[in-house]
């Protein structure tokens, strides 16, 4: 019975799910032209309903849109010209993938500039760290350790200096 | 004290992000500005919806400043917005009509019922002058000056805070 009761769960979202997708009747002449419409259709976002792509709308201008983009592949107008044609009504607003230009730099540049900056950054504080680790355990170069001001390094030496002399006068 | 002061950076990077983020808070994540303004509005050549062997062209638009008002009969806050566009046709203002994928006989009827507010109405029954314009939904005005030039977009009703704070002013100017 549970299987059951699940198998008919399963069919219902699986029903579901097919018809939230736009059902478009277009006919194309090569698998080409139908892979171009369908990567268009995924890759421009509707004006009117803000976080979904014209694919997935069901709005009346998505729709015109898409029989647009479908004309035009039909015509045989290239990627280039049908990306301009509709930047040229709707702005950059309607690529999910925005173009190349100075506003958008940061955008397309900023994450892996971050990344890049993160990776030397971290690479920088774990060889000072090695760095500092492998100085301290050389006691004989504790004068080297730059991580203290000179004046901190003065007594440090002048400490040293004592418990030394300290040490020889006990043994005598 | 170089390195006293590195402690600060992660301080100083929150700052950063916080006004940044503060700052998004009042943007209005669906404005979205046209890109027609500035430009000249798109040539088109449709049939008059009151007289349908009529043709009308972009030339309507031309001679004086105008507001071409995309609506249809299937959009209710086209019909909260229609009363008030009356009032801005009988304080003198042009409006051009563009009847955006309707049913023609229902459009007649809507203009013949609660009053036509435009100096001439065109039937885009395929959405094509509609793509052109940018549109992103009915109702939504243009304001067009005198030489055809798009100045604003308005997406949504055309209402008295509208009119009074945004579009007046934009009008008044371009005469």
């Amino acid at each position: 019975m549970p299987i059951r009761l699940f198998a008919l769960i399963c069919l219902l979202f699986g029903a579901a799910s097919a018809t939230w997708a736009a059902i478009d009747t277009f006919e194309f002449e090569t698998e080409v032209q139908r892979q171009r419409y369908l990567s268009f259709v995924d890759e421009m976002r509707c004006p009117n309903c803000q976080s979904q792509n014209l694919a997935g709308s069901d709005s009346p201008i998505a729709n015109d849109l898409r029989r647009e983009v479908y004309t035009m592949i039909m015509d045989g107008q290239s990627d280039r010209e049908i990306v301009d044609h509709m930047v040229a009504r709707y702005g950059d607003y309607i690529l999910y993938r925005p173009r190349l230009s100075p506003v958008t730099v940061v955008l397309w540049f900023g994450p892996p500039a971050l990344l890049i900056i993160g990776i030397v950054i971290l690479i920088l504080m774990v060889y000072k760290r090695r760095g500092r680790r492998a100085s301290a355990a050389d006691v004989g170069s504790w004068n080297e350790d730059a991580d203290l001001a000179p004046q901190d390094q003065e007594r440090l030496a002048a400490l040293l200096e004592r418990r030394r002399n300290n040490d020889s006068g006990g043994d005598k | 004290m170089k390195q006293r002061l590195a402690l600060f950076v992660p301080l100083g990077v929150f700052l950063l992000l916080s006004v940044l983020f503060f700052r998004g808070l009042f943007l209005d994540p669906n404005a979205m500005p046209s890109e027609l303004v500035g430009r000249e509005a798109p040539s088109f050549d449709l049939p008059d919806l009151l007289a349908p062997e009529q043709r009308v062209t972009e030339a309507v638009l031309k001679g004086e400043v105008t507001l071409l008002n995309v609506w249809a009969t299937w959009c209710p806050p086209c019909r909260v917005e229609h009363p008030y566009l009356v009032d801005l046709a009988e304080s003198g203002i042009p409006i051009v009509g563009v009847n955006y994928k309707d049913d023609t006989d229902a459009a007649r009827d809507w203009l013949r019922d609660l009053g036509d507010p435009y100096i001439r109405t065109v039937i885009d029954a395929s959405g094509r002058l509609g793509i052109d314009l940018g549109l992103t939904g009915a109702p939504e005005t243009y304001l067009v000056d005198a030489n055809g030039i798009i100045h604003y977009r308005h997406i949504g009703i055309v209402d008295d805070e509208v009119w009074e704070q945004t579009l007046k002013p934009l009008y008044e100017s371009l005469q």
